[in-house]
């Protein structure tokens, strides 16, 4: 699919609103990083995955593992964007029997490659399809989208250790860096110091971009797709909450519903018309 | 003397004579050379994954390969697939992919490493995990066999292979061994015995010696402990009338605690366990550890003689 810079923002836009009322409808779940995740998934899913929404287990489609599972929302509401699922479907989440699971699940869902919930588990299951890709002499390949807060478990590490030992270079790694995890700032909870040097260091290519600036996205998934001969991490800085006012930069809506009124501010925010 | 080998061994084997399969891969982290994987590195390279020591990754790293429609077998020691638990919780057990486990040096048998090494609960938290088969055979015919029935189970496991030599049962009798089903190697009509692991041996010397005062014990195999053969425990009471489990593991949550639930809930026997109380081990061998721990035949036909008492 290719979109115009402005189509792509009214993609996510679109997506942000779908967001919010999921968020809302279910009065629980995880706005922030949602938001803050929205146009990177967008840009992937609409410009660059290699899927067929209709036939959601096609052996050579590319593989797409939201690490940071919580941030599920966003997930699916680009989902419902593609037609995996459909909009309808979005009235499930965290529903019971609900296709829309609160955390991303490939046993429920349609498009979802990977059942998430535990951080720290999906660059690891990531590697696991990337090598299979190229065992099977496959082209395609595997994005993994990890939180900054997530760099906080050591598991993350002992998978980016091994994709570069095996020189992994179809495994593509988006890191949204949105600086809040559950409790407070990153700053404060643990401090992660010069995290680009830390993936240099661990034999990975490298690019920072500004993960709301939808030329700069396309730039970054263009390194990513042309970096092949070793593993490669796009490092978006995001803002948590990202299109809604009250949202940005507040930790408190890491995992938080917004009530009546905050609701109807953001979605006049979005420019979404509730009727 | 009988021939003896160590269930480990028939674990490395069976890889070999899997490997014709092409999506059979192989995931390592640093222990081949102990867990035996280390033929089917040397053979098939291309297919096995090394993950370093990093036992987290290589779980997951497995369950990818899985979805992707592979079938892996990863292998460290069973105390280190522990440090794994959650991602065989979250990342291979809740989707279902068939990542197959194997835990090597169960149990305190492993020895001379120390209690860090012995591993004494494995069985219990894996049997816990939905969708995950839980076996611990107890010889390398055995091993051999289960393991290669593996790539067509389409269900996550955990295998506990041990470090030490036991004898060889099963040569020429392996028709007889499938997963999910429990064997019997001797028949009486006093009390059964039912053993995994490296304690089916010494319930067998425990029957010998029962025999010699005039009590038929039934001796039961039962390397499945998920899903666990409830017709033959069914049949076993019915025949017996008194049960003795016993297994290198904790009493906690082990065979002993997966016959208990049985029992409670189906048919009523008396039901004595042998196994590990509740401790940690130390260093020792093999043999001196199975005395230490109070599991050897000894005690095994002490709890016979104890469970025919008990009953009604």
């Amino acid at each position: 699919m290719t979109l115009s810079i402005p189509e792509l923002e009214e993609f996510a836009r679109k997506c942000r609103v779908e967001i919010v009322k999921m968020v809302y409808r279910a009065q629980a779940g995880h706005p922030g990083g949602s938001l803050s995740e929205i146009d990177l998934i967008s840009a992937l899913y609409a410009t660059r995955m290699r899927v067929r929404p209709d036939q959601p287990k096609w052996d050579d489609r590319d593989r797409f593992i939201l690490s940071k599972g919580h941030a599920s929302p966003g997930m699916y509401a680009v989902l419902a964007e593609m037609g995996f699922i459909s909009h309808e479907d979005l009235h499930s989440y965290r529903v019971l029997g609900g296709k829309c699971q609160g955390h991303v699940d490939m046993k429920w869902c349609p498009g979802v490659d990977f059942s998430a919930g535990s951080l720290g588990m999906g660059l690891s299951f990531g590697l696991g399809c990337a090598v299979a890709a190229s065992l099977d002499n496959s082209e395609r390949r595997t994005f993994v989208m990890l939180g900054d807060g997530e760099l906080q478990e050591g598991s993350v590490w002992e998978a980016a250790m091994a994709a570069a030992h095996h020189e992994v270079g179809n495994l593509k790694v988006i890191l949204d860096r949105n600086r809040i995890q559950n409790d407070d700032f990153c700053e404060v909870q643990m401090r992660m110091f010069d995290i680009p040097a830390k993936w240099r260091a661990f034999g990975w290519e490298v690019k920072e971009i500004d993960g709301h600036n939808m030329e700069e996205v396309m730039a970054g998934l263009d390194f990513l797709e042309s970096t092949n001969d070793k593993p490669s991490i796009l490092i978006a800085h995001t803002i948590k909450g990202a299109g809604v006012s009250f949202m940005e930069d507040n930790p408190a809506f890491h995992g938080a519903a917004p009530n009546d009124e905050q609701f109807a501010q953001a979605m006049a925010e979005l420019g979404e018309v509730v009727a | 003397m009988s021939e003896m080998a160590a269930t480990r061994d028939g674990y490395g084997q069976a890889l070999l004579e899997i490997a014709g399969n092409p999506k059979v891969v192989v995931l390592e982290a640093d222990l081949g050379k102990s867990t035996k994987s280390l033929h089917f590195r040397k053979k098939y390279p291309a297919r096995t994954i090394s993950c370093g020591i990093g036992e987290q990754n290589m779980l997951l790293t497995g369950a990818g390969l899985a979805a992707s429609g592979y079938i892996p077998f990863a292998s460290t020691f069973a105390i280190f697939t522990e440090r794994a638990f959650e991602q065989m919780r979250n990342g291979v057990a809740r989707p279902n992919l068939a990542v197959h486990l194997c835990g090597s040096h169960g149990g305190t048998h492993t020895g001379t490493d120390g209690s860090s090494a012995q591993s004494i609960e494995d069985l219990a938290i894996y049997r816990t995990l939905p969708n995950v088969v839980v076996m611990h055979p107890s010889d390398y015919v055995s091993t051999l066999e289960l393991t290669k029935q593996l790539p067509a189970l389409n269900k996550p496991s955990y295998t506990r292979t041990a470090r030490n030599k036991t004898p060889v049962m099963y040569r020429g009798r392996e028709s007889e061994i499938i997963i999910g089903k429990g064997i019997t190697l001797r028949q009486g009509t006093d009390v059964a015995i039912i053993a995994c692991g490296v304690l089916v041996s010494e319930s067998v010397k425990a029957a010998e010696a029962l025999a010699e005062k005039g009590i038929n014990a039934t001796v039961v195999d039962m390397h499945t402990l998920k899903p666990l053969d409830g017709d033959l425990i069914n049949s076993l009471v019915s025949q017996c009338g008194a049960i003795v489990t016993a297994e290198d593991h904790n009493v906690i949550g082990g065979l002993g605690g997966a016959v208990a639930e049985h029992l409670v809930k189906n048919i009523f026997a008396p039901l004595e366990m042998v196994g590990v109380k509740d401790r940690f081990g130390e260093s020792g061998q093999s043999d001196e550890m199975l005395e230490v721990m109070q599991i050897n035949s000894k005690y095994i036909e002490q709890a016979a003689h104890r469970a025919i008492a008990r009953k009604s």
